[in-house]
């Protein structure tokens, strides 16, 4: 990029840079802005389309004040003693606090007995109401635009970053006195619905400047979608399947009438699996075409009536997206250990929310609302701080592997093979979901020779290449910090499987931190708050979609 | 994967080639856009969504290539069928107050998951 893209560079100034298109980055836009700051977004995409949000819909955990203990108490549970009371307490109530801006800004929510119910959205719909707020205050929005490395002060903070804008065909430069990283988990490319923007670039550049990540082993999420259209993972249809093999045999799935969550992958590891929505009433039907029309339309376009039909399905990765796993946050502000530097949404760990447990649906749509706007605020009080010294400052660029060519005519890597060989590594259950001692170290060797062919020179060609490259490093750096951290904990705990570790712990109450370019490591951040005994519950009122 | 933009319907506006999160569409002067990396799509139908013309089809296999034929597609009334969904496009009102999501708690479950 620094070769042949630097001619007509895009160089801007800015006191706020939120780097993401999704929900988090927008509402870290506009939380920065809202305190008086000048705020440019870049996305990689169009904010939006962008993401896992925009491309679907989905439950938000927002219950009324008077479910607020229950659904704390849910979360907290669901978390097996790693999730933190009192940040599930402040998300909730942020969430709550927040959703009426929503309406606002021009969002129908459904009503009942009169009332709006402000309890999920309709994701094209919601990130067409972001973005039109966004430049309704005048924040820049530069789509388009993939972000690449992260650009440092001398006194080790952060001072912009650096990307390429793909349809103008030219590299830029943004310095700010702040950075929000709001731009996504890592999917590793498996085309899971809006996901392939979402390829661990935030968690990359993070670490590059200073930052650590957390709990990067629940990076093993996957969720059901059908075959032919690998996609549209929405598990809430599927709640009224009945499961059966090639020869049409029943192959139940349930323990004392409770789904076992790992009857799926055990049976897809067996044979083709097929699923029929026969269980779903009319009274269902209703519901869940409403609510999950985007399960809807794959069907509608195929031909296919799901509720008479046999479709054979599958599992597909959805990583750190649906996992919790991502950039460490060190306060209230959610900030890292890079002064400036802040992280919100997917991009960050969501620990703090669900532990090791996935925090897809409902609790991340509130955790990006959330977190957003705390990444927002800390960014624009720190840019402030800095005054007019934000735009002297002496900036280096961080960006190490894949971005700039180490020596001239020397060969390049083939970012598409490195990517295959990442997702042969992280797409298989059973190395992924069912993870072991020597599974994990025989992917990591693997993962480690990918790892030194990304250090030659990254193909450069046209600005696709510039991108591809850089993610092809960033997807191996992901993989390897995922499967370090899996191979550290040494329990099965949530999500985390580990065939040879089946228990859970109760002396492994600790968040790994993780990190590390060439030398991985990790660190045991230990628990210290009392485990809490939630008071007896009823049924759940809050599901994951 | 995107397997369409129809000549017939395409109003060369490009909103598609700004849109789409992963950079699938070229524009074309006073043409309709191409579809020049048609290997990025990710099957997220949001180019469909925002097509005020109802002239893309993303066919819903994600993985594979199918092929299509226009006529038939425009024929069959598929086309800008997620707008109608959406409620999205002129003289529409949009559905998001349709959203019935916060009734999934309250259905009868054959089994708890």
């Amino acid at each position: 990029m620094l070769t042949v893209y630097d001619e007509n560079e895009l160089q801007l100034t800015t006191q706020v840079l939120v780097i993401g298109g999704g929900p988090a980055a927008a509402w870290a836009a506009w939380a920065a802005a809202s305190q008086g700051v000048k705020v440019i977004v870049v996305d990689k995409g169009f904010l939006g389309t962008s993401g896992a949000a925009a491309a679907s819909g989905n439950g938000i955990m927002a219950p009324s004040p008077e479910n607020w203990d229950k659904v704390l108490w849910e979360r907290y549970r669901s978390g097996n003693n790693l999730a933190n009371l009192r940040w599930i307490e402040r998300v909730i109530e942020k969430t709550w606090l927040s959703l009426p801006l929503v309406e606002d800004w021009g969002y129908r929510f459904p009503k009942e007995n009169g009332e709006s119910v402000r309890q999920s959205y309709y994701g094209p719909e919601y990130m067409r109401v972001l973005r039109k707020n966004l430049l309704r205050i005048g924040v820049q929005i530069l789509d388009q635009s993939p972000a690449l490395e992260l650009l440092l002060a001398n006194d080790g903070s952060v001072a912009g970053a650096r990307g390429v804008q793909r349809q103008n065909h030219r590299a830029y430069t943004i310095r700010a006195g702040a950075v929000v990283l709001a731009n996504g988990g890592c999917a590793f490319l498996s085309k899971v619905l809006g996901c392939n923007t979402n390829t661990g670039d935030g968690l990359l550049m993070a670490v590059e400047a200073g930052a650590e990540l957390s709990s990067m082993e629940a990076s093993n999420h996957y969720a059901i979608s059908t075959a032919f259209n690998a996609t549209v993972t929405r598990g809430v249809p599927f709640r009224w399947a009945s499961y059966t093999d090639e020869a049409g045999n029943d192959l139940g799935g349930y323990i004392n009438g409770n789904r076992d969550p790992s009857f799926l992958p055990n049976a897809l590891l067996k044979g083709q699996v097929y699923a029929r929505l026969d269980r779903a009433t009319p009274e269902v039907k209703a519901v869940i075409e409403k609510s999950h029309f985007i399960a809807f339309l794959p069907y509608k376009k195929a031909g296919i009536d799901p509720y008479i039909e046999r479709v054979p399905v599958t599992l597909v990765l959805e990583g750190t997206v649906r996992g919790t796993g991502g950039i460490r946050i060190v306060n209230d502000s959610c900030g890292t250990k890079v002064p400036g530097l802040y992280a919100a949404g997917d991009a960050a760990s969501r620990e703090l929310l669900a532990g090791l447990a996935s925090g897809g649906g409902g609790p991340n749509a509130a955790w990006a609302i959330s977190t957003g706007q705390w990444a927002g605020v800390g960014a624009a009080d720190f840019a402030k701080s800095l005054g007019a010294h934000a735009q002297e400052r002496a900036v280096y660029p961080t960006g190490k592997a894949g971005i700039r060519p180490h020596s001239s005519g020397g060969e390049t890597f083939d970012s598409e093979a490195i990517v295959r060989g990442v997702q042969a590594q992280v797409f298989p259950l059973e190395k992924n979901y069912f993870r072991s001692e020597q599974g994990l170290l025989d992917s990591l060797a693997i993962l480690e020779t990918l790892w030194q062919q990304v250090q030659k020179n990254p193909k450069q060609d046209t600005v696709r290449d510039v991108e591809f490259s850089r993610r092809a490093v960033a997807l191996t750096a992901v993989a390897r910090w995922a499967y370090f951290s899996a191979l550290h904990r040494q329990e099965t705990r949530s999500e985390h499987i580990r065939v040879d570790y089946p228990q859970t712990d109760p002396n492994q109450r600790y968040y790994q931190a993780t990190g590390g370019l060439e030398r991985l490591w990790v660190r045991r951040d230990w628990i210290t708050d009392a485990i809490t005994t939630p008071p007896v519950l009823s049924t759940p009122t809050v599901g994951k979609l | 994967m995107i397997e369409l933009v129809s000549h017939q319907l395409c109003i060369n506006c490009n909103v598609c080639v700004q849109v789409c999160p992963t950079n699938v569409f070229d524009s074309v002067p006073n043409q309709p856009p191409i579809i020049a990396r048609k290997e990025d799509c990710q099957t997220c139908f949001m180019c469909e969504a925002y097509c005020p013309a109802d002239a893309l089809y993303v066919a819903p296999q994600s993985h594979t290539e199918v092929g299509v034929n226009e006529d038939d597609l425009i024929e069959s009334s598929i086309m800008g069928e997620y707008r109608r969904l959406l409620g999205w496009g002129h003289g529409r009102k949009n559905n998001s107050e349709l959203d019935t999501a916060y009734k999934l708690p309250q259905l009868p479950r054959p089994y708890q998951s």
